[in-house]
């Protein structure tokens, strides 16, 4: 253990422990921008500098391990001077116009600002001279540079969470910024969309495009019918947005802002999910018997593809392995699909006529739903995207008062689900839902694991694999008696490309893969409330958990809407109309 | 006390000993040997920050690794000085002696001379010249190369975490200390980088022992050193003194006779006036009493002709653009510092703006991650103190 003293007090912290630890263990939290949970050490805002007795310098506390002997003071005059200074030259390049800052009352540099009292009269204001641009040109993510404190967080997670580096550091000096390659603009580079970025983006410089306003414009037309879906991972988070804690199930009460909020039909994302789960379970059983039965060169592992952000990710990095994804659409398409389809005959609304919002933990789903293949419902099928900060703005704006609401449930049709369906929202629930569903295919019997719950592939492990022995088939799998089905697990993207890399070289003992481009899987989603760390993700993971398990049902091919979707209109899995409305194709990509 | 008189040394370019001779001493002697010697003469890091080279011999010595490197820097790009390439041009065989030194001490394989990129043209002579040393090194026994890697032309990438960092194939921009280089440096293995004229120094120890070295300068800055004197002088050029002479005493040798101010240690050091020339000392901080002066070499003199609004204004740009731009204090402070003595000699900000600016050249002193930007302030507020009517007027 190493002794120190922080202001006054006697602490013994192990070795390797920062200065900044070491003062939380005192209770001093000691201000940061550049530091992040997720991330590694930049060291660079220098906000979170102490002062050290003997040293000739203020060392920045998160890069400073503490050493035997040291004396340390975190809110001495030096040091609130030294802050303060850092604090108004930040405020001096920054676009301070934080009334119409969309982040604004969740903003790091605003919160630290207030609470030094920063003066903007200090020093000059260095924007005035300086062509800043704002790049809209994503349909997910907006990058304003006048707002941009270059503390790199973005950067960081790009490589190291992400391993896309679409975002880096140019030039230096006065006109070091942060910028594509080249300098490029959003929509033409290699980005997955995914928003970690924005998630950890301690200003407003990364915030997603928004579509708040278009959403209101539709629900205040009379003439058109707004249906709204939620994805799983929302209902878990939304709370944090409007008054909750971390970890609060708000399923009911969002069912009843949104009524409240004027959609025309309040409908379930989950419904989706289960009917992924039917067509995606019987693709990996399908790909399974043509390789084993008939013998022919199937690509196998089968990958999902829930999440746009991987599929991006993977048409960039190893377009030569499309072929491992399911060719089926994510839940939010799937829906889109449908609902312009046959819910649109069963309630007799001209498709024309619909506008299909989804709610979603994600800013790649806005990508996602303007893809040019996404229309086979005969135009677009999803028309707009906003993520669950969106929502939460609209719900804030609309007066209600959220924590006091009563709760209501989805409509029908489409808003019933599952268990399984709500797992989806955090890493390895897609997988767990498939296998609840297949191994009962399959066998006949429900997975040998106690309650359903298959805890070996839950967790927030970077990668995570298991397998499940296959026997006592029905007849009609016969081919898979005595099978070992290996499935593994990742998040995060450069967990992914562990994966891909073994894939690449021929090398992945697996035969079914699930991939969530995003850390913790959907619920640490680029369009989730912020802050989003780990501490969070496992609380949010926690209440998917126990959505799932107060569930009546907990298997998608018990949804009952699902059964009679595909006794009224689908006929069965993988079938004709489902090849036509459920599955996609996929897109080869440069890598630069 | 400070010696009166400049002393004028000939150690670095005198060619009346071989170097090969030196390195056969050197061989001969245990590693212990060498450390202590170079620990005895006081050697301290001539490229300006001046740590002492044995101690950090020893540091990198006493690493356990199965790979350390030896860092030569050759990336001098302090405005002022220019003495680097001099040394690499005329003997860059004392500088190659100087890492095999060094690689004997620690145990390295592998050496790098890190060159200026505007230095290219010396590229041919120091092939040639490695050539013969590595054939010495072969004929010792010793498993020691030395490549040449150039740098891209960041002024950041002398301080030696940035210069690592770039011969990663990163960005040029300056690790968080500690860890130290001697411990975690080129691909995070032990790493000793050395100036150029450092190196060669460690050879002109071994060749004259370190008590004649000691022997050399003041208490706390033994030895002498190569300085490139430039500005309003009738003499610019290299001049290799003693350590320790008084300002008072280089003006009179250097001076047009009109001297107002020296900058002494290019745009990161001090600028001294007229009126403090006779207490101030070229040499560490620490073991002198009064006003002592560091520097990597660069010592520009300026007479009465000068605006040092100009010459501040000239350093500030430079800065401005040479930040590495990672850091708060350094990348925004720069700016602040520049816009802001415009905007004075403009009336645009009062004059008591200044003293917000020199609050602020304080911060970055205190805050800024690594030396470039502890440093700006060095010139700042020695030019802004001693010069506060010419800011203005």
């Amino acid at each position: 253990m190493i002794n120190l003293v922080i202001d006054g007090k006697k602490v013994s912290v192990p070795e390797g422990t920062t200065l900044l630890e070491a003062a939380k263990v005192e209770n001093v939290k000691i201000p940061t921008l550049c530091y992040h949970d997720d991330l590694c050490i930049a060291g660079n805002c220098r906000v979170c500098v102490v002062e050290v007795e003997g040293w000739r310098v203020l060392p920045a506390s998160c890069a400073t391990p503490a050493m035997e002997g040291m004396v340390v003071y975190t809110n001495s005059p030096l040091v609130r001077r030294a802050r303060k200074d850092i604090l108004a030259l930040l405020v001096s390049e920054h676009s301070t116009q934080c009334t119409t800052c969309y982040r604004s009352t969740n903003c790091e540099l605003q919160d630290l600002a207030s609470e030094y009292n920063i003066d903007n009269e200090i020093y000059l204001n260095l924007l005035k001279n300086k062509n800043f641009t704002i790049d809209r040109t994503s349909w997910a993510i907006e990058k304003d540079e006048s707002k941009c404190i270059r503390c790199q967080r973005c950067v960081r997670t790009c490589a190291e969470l992400q391993k896309v580096n679409a975002l880096d550091v140019i030039n230096k000096g006065a006109d070091m910024k942060i910028a594509t390659f080249f300098d490029t603009v959003l929509s033409d580079v290699v980005c997955t969309n995914c928003g970690q970025c924005i998630n950890r983006c301690p200003t407003g410089a990364l915030t997603e495009r928004r579509y708040i306003d278009e959403i209101w414009e539709a629900l205040g037309d009379p003439d058109k019918h707004v249906i709204v879906q939620t994805a799983p991972a929302v209902r878990v988070a939304l709370g944090e947005m409007l008054g909750f804690e971390p970890g609060v199930r708000v399923t009911g009460k969002m069912a009843a802002a949104l009524k409240h909020l004027g959609f025309d039909s309040v409908l379930d994302t989950d419904f989706a999910a289960d009917l992924t789960i039917m067509e995606e379970g019987h693709e990996l059983l399908d790909r399974l018997k043509r390789k084993l039965v008939d013998k022919e060169d199937i690509p196998l592992p089968l990958m999902t593809s829930c999440s746009p952000g991987w599929i991006k990710f993977i048409e960039h990095m190893y377009p030569d392995h499309l072929g491992h994804l399911s060719t089926c659409k994510s839940p939010q398409q799937m829906f889109g699909a449908i609902a312009k389809t046959y819910y649109a005959k069963r309630i007799g609304v001209a498709p024309e006529n619909i506008v299909n919002v989804s709610v979603m933990p994600c800013s790649a789903k806005k990508f996602e739903a303007n893809r040019l293949e996404m229309n086979d419902s005969g135009m677009q099928d999803i028309d707009l995207v906003c993520t669950t900060r969106e929502l939460g703005h609209m719900i804030r704006q609309s007066g209600i008062n959220f924590k006091e609401i009563p709760p209501a449930k989805f409509d029908k049709f489409m808003g019933d689900s599952t268990g399984a369906a709500v797992i989806f929202g955090a890493t390895g629930g897609v997988m767990e839902a498939a296998l609840r569903t297949a191994y009962e295919v399959v066998t006949g019997r429900e997975v040998p694991f106690d309650g359903l719950n298959i805890k070996p592939i839950r967790g927030m492990d970077g990668i995570r694999d298991a397998s499940v022995k296959l026997e006592n088939v029905l007849p009609e799998w016969s081919f898979l008696e005595g099978i070992e089905l290996r499935v593994a697990i990742a998040h995060g993207l450069t967990n992914a490309t562990q994966i891909m890399e073994d894939i690449a070289i021929g090398n992945s003992p697996y035969h079914f893969i699930e991939i969530m481009a995003c850390p913790g899987g959907c619920i640490g989603g680029g369009g989730q409330p912020i802050p989003t760390n780990a501490e969070i993700r496992q609380k949010r993971a926690e209440a998917i958990y126990t959505e799932d398990e107060k569930m009546k049902i907990r298997k998608s091919h018990e949804n009952p809407e699902v059964i009679q979707l595909y006794k009224e209109f689908l006929g069965k899995p993988l079938g004709e109309v489902s090849h036509h409305l459920l599955h996609t194709k996929y897109t080869r990509r440069e890598r630069v | 006390m400070a010696k009166q008189k400049l002393k004028r040394v000939d150690l670095i370019f005198s060619q009346d000993c071989s170097c090969r001779d030196i390195l056969a001493a050197a061989f001969s002697k245990s590693k212990e040997e060498i450390i202590q010697m170079l620990i005895d003469s006081g050697l301290k890091g001539r490229g300006g920050a001046g740590f002492p080279t044995g101690l950090k011999w020893k540091m990198a010595a006493e690493e356990n690794s199965n790979r350390k490197y030896v860092i030569c820097n050759a990336d001098e790009g302090e405005p002022g000085t220019f003495k680097d390439r001099e040394i690499l041009d005329r003997v860059a065989l004392k500088v190659l002696g100087g890492m095999a030194l060094c690689a004997y001490v620690i145990g390295a394989r592998e050496g790098f001379i890190y060159l200026r990129h505007e230095y290219r043209f010396l590229i041919p002579k120091l092939e040639k010249m490695m050539e013969t040393f590595h054939k010495w090194m072969d004929e010792f026994d010793l498993d020691f190369r030395v490549k040449l890697f150039m740098g891209s032309g960041a002024y950041v990438c002398g301080e030696e975490t940035s210069l690592i960092e770039s011969m990663e194939g990163k960005r040029g921009e300056p690790r968080n200390k500690p860890p130290y280089p001697t411990n975690n440096g080129y691909l995070g293995k032990p790493t000793v980088v050395n100036n150029v004229e450092t190196l060669v120094y460690t050879m002109m120890i071994v060749r004259i022992g370190a008590d004649e070295f000691k022997n050399m300068g003041i208490e706390g800055s033994s030895g002498s050193k190569l300085f490139s004197v430039s500005g309003d002088t009738p003499k610019a050029g290299i001049y290799e003194i003693e350590m320790g002479m008084t300002l008072e005493d280089f003006v009179k040798e250097f001076g047009d006779g009109d001297t107002k101010a020296v900058q002494v240690g290019g745009a990161s050091g001090f600028c001294v006036p007229r009126k403090r020339f006779k207490e101030t000392t070229i040499g560490y901080q620490g073991g002198l009493k009064g006003f002592s002066l560091p520097t990597g070499g660069s010592m520009m003199i300026f007479n009465s002709s000068r605006s040092m609004y100009n010459v501040l204004h000239n350093y500030l740009e430079f800065f401005e653009e040479e930040s590495c731009g990672q850091c708060t204090p350094c990348r925004v402070g720069c700016q602040q510092l520049l816009k802001g003595i415009e905007a004075i000699k403009r009336g645009e900000k009062s004059h008591k703006y200044l003293n917000d600016l020199l609050r602020l050249a304080e911060t970055m002193k205190l805050t800024a991650k690594c030396g470039l930007g502890q440093s700006v302030g060095n010139s700042f507020s020695s030019i802004v103190e001693n010069f506060r009517e010419e800011m203005i007027y």
